[in-house]
């Protein structure tokens, strides 16, 4: 645990969160603590079943924690309940999911999806404000607002998809975006777009992202810091060079070494 | 090495309904599997690699249909297209080319134990083998590739995931088939059950229990763990073929050059080169680019290539590419035109 | 795409012989209901003939104890008797989906609460409730009839779309919503129900029959619809002026033959339904 944190844009004490009671009782995230600086990339890496999802669950605050609590920019955000209260969070923190057909409701052109999200701002954008931020974000995507903000789910390829959920969390200019999986279920091709994409957007508009995967190599690629997560713990966190080079819980060395990588050519 | 599995000239599709264009999912593939090889087909979804896998295994039903094309498995010739071939793949599947589906692990029922999920499979085709026998042969080819045999007496939900899927690709290995063909079989592990499922498919070859292996995968990665050659596809054909290490790392096709160098390549130094991205989309496959199916999104691009269905170059031992700059460069353009029919191991 | 996909489903509900089969029996129901009266235009009403004349030339399947005509008296009735199913269907489907719909998404102490509601409206004895209603209540006409039947039917509804709910709350587009803002009023509406459409569709062709049968049943104890002639009506009548008895088969089989052909035309349109929306349960199902 680190102490301070002053500037720190995420800091995270002691979250715990448990399903079930008694004999059943699964500590699905136990005790993690970590903080973010604004700008920053880190990775949450783990196999599935580590508790990496649910933490992203509880940073979005979508579910409460059973214990500890979450600090946003210094302001204590575990007890946010009122909806105003929510939502001036959520135009702060957004997140883009792993599968791009379920999270797009189908029965919504982009523009209605992209216009709800817009909503968090409230009165403080015009129309004309509000189609250009829309129209801005998908352009920073790779999409054409012409083309696309009258189209339906169905009509988009998976990774299209996938750039509009993307369009659709920067449309209020998060200040931290966390990304669960995001390009797991995509091709090759939109996979590597996706990757230098939310690389730029940092780079451009300092915002920090929280990459939760599975794959050692993706978050080796994109992030500033890994934190290993193992059966709802941080195991291991550090400076993403100094992790590959010396990982120091077996666990962490035995995920490296597991992973089917480029790393090391015969 | 002999063939045992020869695929020429392929052509499948999904014919939805008489009016509606078709899917045509595979288009013109020949590829052979030989002796005592894994084989690995990779590339994008949508790329036609599941439909091959469905076809290669003899696992064809409607809406999918094979329009043309012959196969050979293990010496014996089906020509599908002609009628009479559903009574061949009969008699072949299960028995000597056998599939492990995507998600394999979910055939098992929750109700049941997984004894009695392999005494199910051993009746169906040995009519009248005794629980016990199979039992026992059950627990035999557990123990030779050491998984513990008492895992037949557990119920699917004791056992995890990885484990489920270990069970099963040993299951469909029972009835001692030649060949074994399996899609996506680590999609939804995780990396220590994919290593362990890894390690058994080599299990199998190394210890002769499979003669072959057909392995497809999306994940490049994987296919040098496990994989003797590779061919890549793109939008129903196949792009290039060879030995595993040589086409990822020395690609000679512009497709697989690109999804390379997609692909996330760890080595200290280069953490912070971008990788490279492809533009566009895969084509459909309703209806195609005409040409060479890849050149609306080719770096290489020349104006034949639009034109005309690219030939199948030799790229040097045991590999080929489908494509006209390849061709050029080598300077076969005549002699590979030449050769483009009837080249089993190529295209 | 979304039209292809549209039409391919309609394409696959064609080739579907139960479906056809179901359409075509549901179809022609409601034609004899609503343009048999066209076609056939006597007065149910009228005294025409002599109590219980055997079919004829005249009267196709006879007439009553009254001496009504009992095609006409049919043809009315099987009116009657959809307007009261369509009422009470439509109720049971508005008040189940949203009870379920809440108590799904919601979750919770919310969930238990709504459910436990449910369960009391399913225990108790629907019978007892519709008589108790039925006598309190002095003059039923057809809307009271459906309104009757609708409210003590939709736990049947609630609890099935308090099912696919519950699935549909940890679905992602669920969560994009939540980040969107959007309140829990917007998200049940915009992002729960309409992924469950098809299902209320089916849900309401089965609510329909039930009603149909309810109505039948409250009519035959004497609590049916009043002022007005309902498929249950007829079988009450016959019951009471001894037709059964007298085995004077045109006075009550018509009516039976209707309710089966509505309760089996509806299970079965539903049956199929479920086929075409859900593929994996067709049975052309593909070989292991």
């Amino acid at each position: 645990m680190q102490a301070g944190g002053e500037g720190a844009l995420l800091r995270v004490e002691g979250l715990t969160r448990t399903f079930g009671q008694g004999r059943h009782l699964v500590r699905a995230v136990d005790g993690v603590s970590f903080e973010m600086r604004a700008g920053e990339i880190a990775c949450v890496v783990g196999e599935s079943g580590s508790g990496k999802s649910t933490l992203a669950m509880l940073l979005l605050r979508l579910i409460p924690p059973t214990a500890g609590r979450i600090f946003f920019d210094g302001r204590d955000v575990t007890r946010l309940r009122r909806r105003a209260e929510l939502r001036a969070y959520w135009r702060d923190v957004q997140a883009v999911f792993q599968d791009p057909f379920s999270s797009f409701n189908q029965f919504m052109t982009v523009r209605r999806v992209l216009g709800r999200t817009l909503g968090l701002e409230g009165r403080r954008l015009g129309p004309q404000e509000r189609a250009e931020r829309m129209a801005w974000a998908l352009e920073r995507v790779g999409l054409v607002p012409r083309t696309v903000l009258g189209k339906y789910a169905h009509e988009l390829s998976g990774g299209e998809r996938q750039r509009v959920m993307i369009a659709r969390a920067l449309v209020v200019r998060p200040r931290l975006l966390i990304a669960d999986e995001p390009t797991t279920m995509v091709d090759a091709s939109s996979r590597a777009m996706i990757l230098n994409l939310l690389l730029d957007l940092r780079a451009e508009y300092g915002m920090a992202i929280l990459f939760i995967t599975h794959d050692v190599s993706l978050a080796t690629y994109v992030s500033d810091t890994l934190l290993v997560m193992y059966r709802g713990q941080i195991v291991e966190r550090g400076d993403v060079e100094r992790v590959t080079a010396q990982p120091e819980h077996p666990y962490t060395r035995r995920l490296f070494a597991d992973a089917f990588t480029f790393a090391a050519r015969r | 090495m002999s063939e045992l599995l020869v695929a020429r000239r392929i052509s499948a599709r999904y014919g939805v309904e008489p009016d509606e264009p078709p899917v045509r999912a595979v288009d013109d593939v020949s590829l052979v599997l030989r002796e005592g090889e894994s084989l690995g087909i990779a590339g994008e979804s949508g790329c036609g690699k599941s439909t091959l896998a469905s076809v290669l295994s003899l696992n064809i039903h409607p809406p999918l249909a094979v329009t043309a094309g012959e196969l050979e498995v293990a010496g014996r010739r089906i020509a599908l297209d002609r009628p009479g071939w559903r009574r061949q793949a009969q008699a072949l599947r299960g028995k000597v080319v056998a599939l492990l589906p995507q998600g394999a692990m979910n055939v098992l029922n929750p109700t049941r134990r997984v004894g009695d999920f392999v005494y199910d499979v051993l009746q169906s085709h040995i009519p009248g083998i005794s629980r016990k026998e199979a039992l026992r042969r059950a627990a035999e080819r557990f123990e030779q590739l050491s998984l513990l045999p008492r895992a037949l007496e557990a119920y699917p939900h004791q056992l995890s995931g990885g484990m489920r899927q270990r069970v099963v690709a040993v299951v469909s290995t029972l009835l001692d088939p030649a060949i074994l063909i399996a899609d996506e079989p680590t999609s939804a592990l995780d990396v220590t059950s994919q290593r362990a499922l890894l390690k058994l498919m080599s299990g199998l070859l190394e210890q002769r229990i499979i003669r072959g292996i057909i392995f497809i995968t999306h994940e490049l990665a994987l296919l040098r763990a496990v994989t003797h050659r590779v061919a890549i596809m793109y939008a129903g054909q196949v792009a290039e073929v060879g030995p595993t290490e040589a086409v990822l790392f020395q690609p000679a096709h512009p497709y697989t050059k690109a999804l390379m160098d997609a692909t996330i390549v760890l080595e200290t130094g280069t953490r912070r080169q971008r990788i490279e991205t492809i533009g566009g989309q895969p084509p459909s496959l309703v209806s195609p680019p005409p040409g060479c199916r890849f050149h609306p999104r080719c770096p290489v691009a020349m104006p034949v290539c639009s034109r005309e269905a690219p030939p199948v170059v030799s790229v040097g031992e045991g590999r080929s590419a489908a494509c006209w700059w390849v061709a050029e460069r080598l300077g076969q353009t005549a002699a590979a035109a030449e050769r483009r029919d009837g080249h089993a191991g190529g295209r | 795409m979304a039209q292809s996909k549209g039409r391919s489903r309609l394409r696959r509900a064609l080739r579907s012989r139960r479906f056809v089969a179901s359409v075509a029996l549901v179809v022609a129901v409601v034609a004899f209901a609503v343009l048999g009266p066209v076609v056939y235009p006597r007065d149910p009403r009228a005294l025409v003939s002599f109590s219980y004349d055997p079919p004829s030339r005249e009267f196709p399947l006879g007439t009553d104890n009254f001496g009504r005509d009992e095609l006409a008296l049919l043809m009315h009735g099987t009116r009657t008797s959809l307007a009261i199913g369509a009422i009470a269907g439509a109720i049971a489907v508005v008040i189940g989906t949203v009870v379920g719909t809440a108590a799904g998404y919601w979750g919770g102490r919310a969930e238990e609460l709504l459910m436990g509601v449910t369960n009391i409206v399913i225990t108790l004895p629907s019978l007892i409730v519709l008589i108790l209603i039925s006598v309190a209540l002095k003059s039923r006409s057809l809307v009271v009839m459906g309104l009757i039947i609708g409210l003590t039917s939709w736990p049947w509804t609630a609890r099935a779309v308090r099912a696919q709910a519950s699935s549909l709350r940890a679905r992602e587009h669920i969560y994009v919503a939540r980040l969107s803002g959007a309140s829990d009023a917007a998200i049940m509406l915009q992002d729960v129900i309409p992924y469950m459409l098809s299902y209320l569709g089916m849900a309401f062709t089965l609510q329909l029959a039930g009603a149909v049968l309810a109505e039948a049943g409250l009519s035959m104890l004497g609590l049916g619809p009043s002022g007005t002639i309902s498929l249950g009506l007829l079988l009450q009548w016959a019951l009471l002026w001894e037709a059964v008895r007298q085995g004077i088969w045109w006075a009550f089989l018509p009516p039976v033959v209707l309710l089966t052909l509505i309760a089996f035309g509806l299970q079965l349109l539903n049956a199929s339904l479920d086929e075409i929306y859900n593929p994996r349960l067709r049975r052309e199902k593909q070989v292991a």
